[in-house]
């Protein structure tokens, strides 16, 4: 094959070998960058499996690795993972409940007031957690809602629903009316266009919703902190706080319940990672 | 107490609604079945952003110019004291370095965040294999609960054993107190906070460059706009409005960061870490005066409310663009 027509087909080859070289380094340029930014998150899991003591001194690879960590934290957290659970999901369900028929009114209908009503969504964002906690401690503590599911439930529902309002919003105003009219038509009233039509098609905006309520809810430690006075109910971020309050006597046990309270943000990332990527620009700017 | 929360609640819903009211002027006077039903669809929503932020936030107006401290839930008493709280709060020999450490942190952690978080997203923004996959993984930190992102730094950063430190050691340098001195406790937390903020800002940053049409580098490659060139010429100006918006954003998040805090080093060494977000808390929850702690929620709303309003603006102008 070689040496008929030289010229212009090598040198076509050698601007796509520059182009594939430079297009190569740059994957282990990009590679080396999240290395690095990634590096806490496997020293958090490398930490977790080191023989437990109160020292850190970790190899830096666990090639011995041991679980004693994950036995004491699943004895000690345990419950409290499973609270976090039961929060989170309650979470869920609560946020779209709430925020899928408001989202669907938001992008359907055209009331007068909508602009204010965004307006109100995108401030609320913007209210610190301390400033809700604060009033919601006195009122929880004259309603009896302290130290209960439902009441961390609607506190942690508070950073979800003006974020799930926001980005099912801009699906649901994406719909073409038409196709909502049509089944109204044919005899189907507000709620039935809006559960049998609007919700399946704005389904991956309402996963997004949802795991971004899960998360939301997961992560919280200020709620968790401040409406909580007995340890009957403790989600595992404030079960986290306590093991760091108290002299660090067990690193191992610590890291390794870090790393089962990120095991939700981890398979979530990995799995639904379109979701996410959508959660991720979508409440935010527009 | 709770009758008198019902009713602020109540007129706050009144305002809220106040625009609709206008609605009699249209022509369908009428509220026919139709559109109670396509109101009944907001209610829920309604009722809760009154009861779960409109509430708050008159409560903390309220309580921060009373006498509300744990006595008030066994008498019920919150003697209205008037600017009192306010007092306490701006004589307290800790406000004045709250609010330098509020805004050195926020300043810190937005500038590394930001710049940091730009190059990135220039870097990604050129087409590479894996460039999609590589950026979604980058969003892990944000997505970490951040008291897990504090428990996992804490090990980090010790001083005698911390891997940081032996990391650093291996080129000489001494062991640095990280966590537990006050002249670098504050740098540390900042460091922490970058971390964690980097994925937001790769994300929304890496959404402005796409916008911009590629036609606008070919041509200005012809006119020998490339590399740095390009990005000050092209890239910057076209994304002004992105900016303005993501910096805006990381203020109003930043300035009321608590777990972090909490988790890094409790408002300590020697208050070396005190925010207004921290000392809001700690009024409220550690001493359990919740008139002075609401009197700091105030100032942290009252500055949200000026950059809200930043935003806003920002906003729209990068809509209409």
């Amino acid at each position: 094959m070689a040496t008929t027509h030289l010229t212009a087909p090598v040198n076509h080859a050698a601007a796509q070998r520059m182009k594939n070289i430079r297009t190569r380094s740059s994957t282990v340029l990009g590679i080396i960058f999240l290395i690095i930014m990634l590096f806490p998150i496997y020293w958090m899991i490398n930490a977790s499996l080191q023989p437990s003591g109160n020292t850190l001194s970790a190899s830096f690879l666990p090639l011995n690795p041991s679980f004693a960590g994950y036995e004491k934290a699943i004895a000690d957290q345990g419950k409290n993972l499973v609270t976090s659970l039961v929060i989170s999901l309650g979470t869920v369900v609560v946020t779209l409940a709430i925020a899928a028929p408001a989202a669907y009114a938001l992008g359907q209908f055209k009331f007068r007031w909508i602009s204010w009503a965004l307006l109100a969504i995108l401030i609320a964002q913007m209210i610190p957690g301390v400033v809700i906690a604060n009033a919601l401690y006195a009122a929880y503590n004259d309603l009896g809602l302290l130290n209960t599911y439902i009441g961390l439930i609607l506190a942690d529902a508070t950073s979800a629903i003006p974020f799930a309002i926001l980005i099912m919003r801009a699906f649901m105003m994406s719909i073409p009316p038409s196709i909502i009219e049509a089944a109204r038509v044919d005899g189907a009233g507000q709620v039935r266009a809006f559960v049998s039509i609007a919700l399946p098609i704005a389904k991956n905006a309402i996963i997004t919703a949802a795991l971004f309520a899960f998360l939301f809810s997961w992560s919280d430690f200020l709620f968790a902190l401040t409406l909580t006075t007995t340890d009957e109910i403790r989600p595992v971020t404030l079960g986290i706080y306590q093991y760091l309050g108290t002299q660090v006597s067990n690193w191992s046990a610590v890291m390794a319940t870090a790393v089962l309270s990120s095991l939700p943000a981890i398979v979530l990332l990995v799995i639904a990672q379109k979701y996410i990527a959508a959660g991720a620009t979508g409440g935010a700017v527009k | 107490m709770t009758s008198q929360s019902l009713q602020t609640a109540g007129e706050t819903r009144i305002r809220f609604a106040g625009p609709a009211k206008s609605q009699p002027r249209r022509p369908r006077v009428r509220f026919d079945r139709e559109t109670t039903t396509k109101v009944l669809f907001v209610v829920p929503a309604g009722l809760f952003m009154v009861l779960y932020f409109g509430y708050p936030v008159v409560k903390n107006l309220t309580m921060s110019f009373q006498d509300f401290t744990t006595k008030t839930f066994f008498t019920g008493e919150a003697p209205w004291i008037g600017v009192q709280n306010y007092v306490t709060v701006i004589s307290s020999n800790l406000f004045g370095p709250a609010m330098l450490n509020t805004a050195l942190f926020t300043i810190g952690s937005i500038l590394g965040q930001f710049v940091i978080g730009m190059a990135l997203a220039v870097f990604f923004n050129k087409k590479f294999p894996l460039s999609g996959f590589l950026r979604a993984m980058l969003l892990l930190p944000w997505l970490l609960p951040l008291i897990v992102a504090s428990a996992t730094w804490r090990s980090i950063l010790d001083q005698d054993s911390g891997i940081l430190n032996q990391f650093l050691g291996t080129f000489g340098i001494p062991a640095v107190p990280w966590l537990t001195s006050p002249s670098v406790a504050l740098i540390a937390v900042i460091i922490v906070n970058i971390w964690i903020g980097i994925p937001f800002n790769v994300t929304l940053l890496y959404g402005g460059l796409q916008d911009i049409p590629a036609e606008l580098y070919e041509a200005g490659a012809l006119d020998g706009a490339t590399g740095w060139k390009s990005f000050w010429h092209i890239t910057w100006p076209n994304m002004r409005p992105v900016v303005s918006v993501v910096l805006v954003l990381g203020v109003v998040y930043t300035i009321k960061v608590l777990d972090i805090i909490l988790g890094l080093t409790n408002g300590g060494p020697a208050n070396a870490t005190q925010t207004i977000a921290v000392r809001s808390y700690q009024e409220s929850f550690v001493n359990f005066q919740f008139g002075v702690g609401a009197a700091f929620s105030n100032i942290l709303i009252l500055i949200s409310l000026v950059f809200a309003i930043i935003y806003l603006r920002a906003n729209r102008r990068a809509v209409d663009e």
